[in-house]
C-alpha cells in the first residue's frame, strides 16, 4: 500500500529529484530490515535516497510530517504512511479500522501548501496499547478516551497551538481531525471556536480508521478538495498532540492529475463474505492442502542480486537493437541480433501493459482462488508471464489493458519472510 | 543441416509397465517389469547392455539423483548409467541418449528407460515445485492445467473461434482418448466418456475442465535399441528403425519478446517437426504419417500440435478434431492406445510409451486397438514445460523399408 501512495504521489515527479522516504507505521511487515527502503527499491529511487521507518504512535505520521516539513530542502523527500492493523473478531476495531496508505511529496520550490508551523505536546496517556510482537491492541474505556484524551489533550493543545500559530480558529478552513469516534471533531471544533462546515470528513464510512496512516489519507483527501489560499489546521493524536498549519496555494491548480483517495475509493470492490475477510487476516486458520506446503524460502543473495528486477520489475533494453525484455540478461533475446552485454536499465512498473494469454487457475495454491495469470505485452516492448491482481471473472480477455501493481507474492511461512513482486490488474 | 540417423538404428525390444496408481510398486518395480518385457523382447542378456539412459523428471520425489537407481534396479553390469531430465521430454530425452550411443558407434546395444511414480505425493496433479531461485522471485508458479489453459484463450483470439466451438473440438480429443484408453489393458483410465461428461466437468483451470486433463499416473517404459545389422544378426526380421528424432528448445523468445509469439502455438514443436520430416525424408505428413502419439497433457494442447506437426493447417486443427480426422479410425489416428489422457502420464516414461505404442502398432502387435492397416511411419512428440517455455521432442519411427 506504501508503494501504491507513493506511485500516486508522485505522479508527474522526476523520481531523481527525491532525496529521502519516510514511511510511518505501526504494523510494518519488518520489525528490522527497512520497509522504507523496500518502498525505494521498488520506486527504484537512486540509492543515494535516504531512508528511515517512522513508528511507536498514532501520531507517528504527523510527527515525521514535522520533521520533514521543518528541515524541508531543495531536493523532495517522500513522507508515507500506511497501516494495517488486525482487530480480534467481534472487537471494535473490528468495526472501526480500515487499511490505507497515504503519501506526500515535502520541499521547498512551489508547494501545493506552504507549512505555517506546527505545535506539538508529548503526554503518555495510555488509551491503548499494543506490546512490542503482538497482533491486537488492548484499550481502555470509551468514555475516558473521549473526555481526557480527546476533549482533554487535543483541546487543550489546539488552544494552546493556535495561540502560538498565531492563527484566529475561525479563519481555519479544514480541520482534520483523524478519529473517529462520532461528534468529537465537531466537538473540538466547536470547543475552539472553528466554524463547524470546516471539520473534514473523517472517511469512517467509506474507508475506516486507518491508524497511524489516516491523519494523512485525511489531509491528502482535503488536499483534493481544496481550492488555492485555504488554511488547513492537521491534528496527530497518540501519547500527546500534533498539529500541523498549511496554506494552500495556486499550485494545487497545476497538480498533474493522480488516481488520490477519491480515486481509489470508486475503485474499491464490495466483498460481504466474512469469513473471507477473516481468513485474509490470517483470523481463520482454513484447510489450504498440499500444494501449500511449497518451500517459499527466499536466497537473500539471490534477492540482492536481482534486487531491481525483483522490487523494482526493471528489465533490460538493447542499446543496439531496442528491444526491450524482463528479466534483463548478458546475452539479449533479440532472435535477429543476440547482442551481448548490451543491455541497459529498463524500468517497466510504470508502463501499461496487454494481455496476451490468460487462465484462472482453481489447482495451483492461492489464499485467493482462482489464480488468474497470463502473458502480458507492455507498451514499448517486453513482456512477462504475470499474476493477475483485482481482476474480475467478465473482465479478463485477450487485449485487455492491465497496469503494474506492487503486491505480495507470497510467504516464507517456516521463516516470516514476506516476498513482494508485480502484479498486472485490470486499467481503470 | 546435420545428415541424420535415419534407419542407423533399430529398436530390439521394449517394454511398458502397466500405467495407474500404483499403490503396490516402488519406482525401481516399475522399473523392473518395463525392462522384463523389454528384455525378452529383445532376446538378449543383460550383460550384452552396453550403455544405459534413465529418464526421470520429478527425482526428488522418486528415485533420487543419479543414473545409479536404474543400474541397481536392473543389476546392470557397471555401465555408464546417465540420468537425464527434460521436463516432460525426459522419456524420449533417455531415448536420445541411447539412439545417439548406438548411431555413433559408442555403443552396439544401449537402453533407454524412463520411470515416473507420482502417486507418492499425497495429493493429484502434477508435484509443486521449485523452478529454480531466479524464477520463483518473479515468475508465476502456475499448475500445469493453468499454463497449458492459456493456449486456449490466445488461439481462441488469434483464430477467431467461439469459445463453445473450441470447447467442443477440445471435448472431442478427449472422448476420443477415453474410447481409445478402454481398449487397452495398461491404460490408468479405461472408462469411455461422452461429449456431455467433459463439456459438463469441474473447471480445472480456465478452459480446462477435469476431463481436458490427462491422468497423473505411476509408470515405467523401455526401449533396447541397436544397429539393424545387430539385430538381424540376433534373428530380427521385422524390424523397426528410427527415421528421424529431433529436440527443439526454447531459448526464451516466447516468452521474452514482445509482439513475438502470439500464445496460440508451440514455437518449438514446429521447429522440431520440421527438421525430424526433413531428416526422415517425409514431405506430406499428412498423406505420410500414419500414426501420431503426441503429447495430449491436455486436450488444447493435442489439438494445436496437431497444427504445430503440419498434420492440420494453422487456425483448422479444431475443425479437422472435430471431423474425426484423428479418432482411431480416422485419417491420421492420434493416441489411438489412449495417450496420456488416458493411458497415463508417468513423466519420464511418456516418450517411451508412445514410441512403445508405435513400435508395437507398426509391428501389427497392438491387440484390439491394433490399427487395420498396419502404419509404416508413425511420429511420437513428447513436450516438457509449458507452451510458453517448452522442450519439444519428435521421434519418427517406421518399418526398416518405408
Amino acid at each position: 500500500m506504501a508503494v501504491e501512495a507513493a506511485r500516486d504521489t508522485l505522479t508527474g515527479v522526476d523520481r531523481a529529484t527525491v532525496s529521502g522516504v519516510m514511511l510511518a507505521s505501526t504494523t510494518l511487515p519488518f520489525a528490522d530490515r527497512q520497509n522504507s527502503g523496500v518502498v525505494k527499491e521498488a520506486l527504484v529511487l537512486a540509492d543515494e535516497t535516504g531512508a528511515m521507518d517512522v513508528a511507536g504512535s498514532q501520531r507517528a505520521a504527523t510527527s515525521m510530517l514535522i520533521q520533514a516539513l521543518k528541515g524541508a530542502g531543495e531536493r523532495p523527500q517522500l513522507c508515507l504512511a500506511a497501516e494495517m492493523r488486525k482487530a480480534r473478531p467481534a472487537s471494535e476495531g473490528e468495526m472501526v479500522h480500515g487499511d490505507a496508505a497515504a503519501g506526500l511529496l515535502v520541499g521547498t520550490g512551489d508547494p501545493v501548501a506552504l507549512f505555517r508551523g506546527s505545535h506539538s505536546t508529548t503526554i503518555d496517556f495510555v488509551d491503548h496499547y499494543r506490546s512490542a510482537g503482538m497482533d491486537f491492541d488492548y484499550g481502555w474505556e470509551s468514555r475516558w478516551i473521549r473526555d481526557e484524551g480527546f476533549t482533554g489533550l487535543i483541546g487543550g493543545a489546539l488552544m494552546a497551538g493556535l495561540k502560538t500559530l498565531g492563527i484566529e480558529a475561525n479563519a481555519i478552513d479544514r480541520f482534520i481531525v483523524p478519529i473517529a469516534t462520532r461528534g468529537v471533531p465537531e466537538g473540538l471544533a466547536k470547543k475552539a471556536g472553528i466554524r463547524p462546515e470546516a471539520v473534514a470528513d473523517t472517511l469512517s464510512a467509506t474507508v475506516g480508521d486507518s491508524g497511524a496512516a489516516h491523519p494523512l489519507l485525511m489531509l491528502v483527501a482535503a488536499l483534493e478538495a481544496a481550492k488555492p489560499g485555504e488554511t488547513i489546521l492537521l491534528v496527530g493524536f497518540g501519547q500527546g498532540v500534533d498539529l500541523i498549519l498549511l496554506e494552500t496555494t495556486e499550485a494545487l491548480t497545476k497538480l498533474a492529475p493522480r488516481r488520490g483517495v477519491k480515486g481509489n475509493i470508486a475503485r474499491g470492490r464490495k466483498d460481504e463474505n466474512y469469513l473471507r475477510w477473516l481468513f485474509h487476516r490470517g483470523l481463520l486458520d482454513l484447510e489450504r492442502g498440499m500444494r501449500a506446503e511449497m518451500d517459499q524460502k527466499q536466497p537473500g543473495t539471490t534477492l540482492w542480486r536481482n534486487r531491481k528486477a525483483v522490487l523494482g520489475l526493471v528489465g533490460g533494453r538493447c542499446t543496439r537493437t531496442g528491444t526491450v525484455q524482463f528479466p534483463k540478461s548478458d546475452i539479449g533475446v533479440n532472435p535477429n541480433d543476440h547482442a551481448a552485454h548490451t543491455q541497459e536499465d529498463y524500468p517497466l512498473a510504470d508502463k501499461r501493459a496487454r494481455v496476451v494469454t490468460y487462465t484462472a487457475d482453481a489447482l495451483t495454491y492461492s489464499p485467493a482462488p482462482p489464480t488468474y495469470y497470463g502473458m502480458i505485452d507492455f507498451e514499448g516492448g517486453g513482456r512477462m508471464m504475470a499474476e493477475f491482481a483485482d481482476v474480475v471473472p467478465e473482465d479478463v480477455e485477450v487485449g485487455r489493458a492491465m497496469e503494474m501493481v506492487f503486491r505480495i507474492k507470497g510467504a516464507d511461512e517456516q521463516r516470516n519472510f514476506t516476498k513482494y513482486f508485480w502484479k498486472a490488474a485490470p486499467v481503470g | 543441416m546435420a545428415r541424420g540417423i535415419k534407419d542407423k538404428v533399430a529398436i530390439l525390444g521394449m517394454g511398458c509397465a502397466r500405467f495407474g496408481e500404483r499403490w503396490d510398486r516402488d519406482a525401481d518395480q516399475l522399473m523392473v517389469e518395463a525392462y522384463e518385457e523389454a528384455i525378452a523382447d529383445a532376446g538378449i542378456d543383460s550383460s550384452q547392455i552396453d550403455a544405459a539412459w534413465l529418464g526421470v523428471a520429478f527425482d526428488a520425489v522418486n528415485v533420487g539423483p543419479s543414473g545409479i537407481p536404474l543400474s541397481v534396479a536392473l543389476r546392470l553390469p557397471n555401465v555408464g548409467v546417465t540420468k537425464v531430465e527434460n521436463y516432460c521430454a525426459s522419456g524420449t530425452e533417455s531415448f536420445r541418449g541411447a539412439v545417439y550411443a548406438v548411431a555413433s558407434g559408442a555403443a552396439d546395444i544401449a537402453l533407454a528407460l524412463g520411470v515416473e511414480k507420482l502417486k507418492d505425493t499425497g495429493y493429484g496433479g502434477l508435484p509443486v515445485r521449485t523452478r529454480g531461485t531466479t524464477f520463483d522471485m518473479v515468475g508465476v508458479t502456475g499448475s500445469a492445467p493453468g499454463n497449458f489453459a492459456q493456449l486456449a484463450s490466445a488461439y481462441r483470439a488469434t483464430h477467431g473461434v467461439g469459445r463453445d466451438d473450441l470447447k467442443r473440438a477440445m471435448a472431442h480429443v478427449s472422448v476420443k482418448s477415453h474410447a481409445n484408453g478402454a481398449k487397452n489393458p495398461k491404460a490408468h483410465l479405461r472408462k469411455a466418456v461422452d461429449m456431455d461428461t467433459v463439456l459438463n466437468a469441474p473447471m480445472i483451470a480456465e478452459p480446462l475442465g477435469l476431463f481436458d486433463c490427462c491422468g497423473v499416473s505411476d509408470g515405467a517404459a523401455c526401449a533396447i535399441v541397436t544397429t539393424p545389422e545387430i539385430a538381424r544378426a540376433l534373428g530380427k526380421t521385422d524390424l523397426v528403425t528410427v527415421k528421424a528424432l529431433q529436440i527443439s528448445t526454447s531459448n526464451g523468445w516466447e516468452l521474452q519478446q514482445g509482439g513475438g509469439w502470439n500464445g496460440s502455438y508451440f514455437h518449438t514443436t514446429r521447429i522440431a517437426a520440421a527438421k525430424a520430416y526433413e531428416e526422415a525424408g517425409i514431405t506430406n505428413p499428412r498423406e505420410q504419417i500414419g500414426l501420431t502419439e503426441v503429447h495430449d497433457c491436455f486436450s488444447i494442447t493435442e489439438l494445436v500440435t496437431m497444427e504445430d506437426l503440419f498434420l492440420s493447417k494453422e487456425g483448422e486443427g479444431w475443425r479437422d478434431v472435430l471431423d474425426g480426422m484423428f479418432d482411431a479410425d480416422g485419417k491420421v489416428p492420434c493416441q489411438i492406445d489412449g495417450g496420456l489422457k488416458c493411458f497415463g502420464h508417468p513423466i519420464g516414461a511418456s516418450g517411451l510409451r508412445m514410441i512403445y505404442e508405435n513400435y508395437l502398432q507398426l509391428l501389427g502387435r497392438a491387440g484390439e486397438r491394433q490399427r487395420r492397416t498396419p502404419p509404416s511411419l508413425a511420429l511420437s512428440h513428447n513436450l516438457g514445460g509449458m507452451p510458453s517455455q517448452n522442450v519439444s521432442a519428435v521421434a519418427i519411427v517406421g518399418l526398416a523399408d518405408a
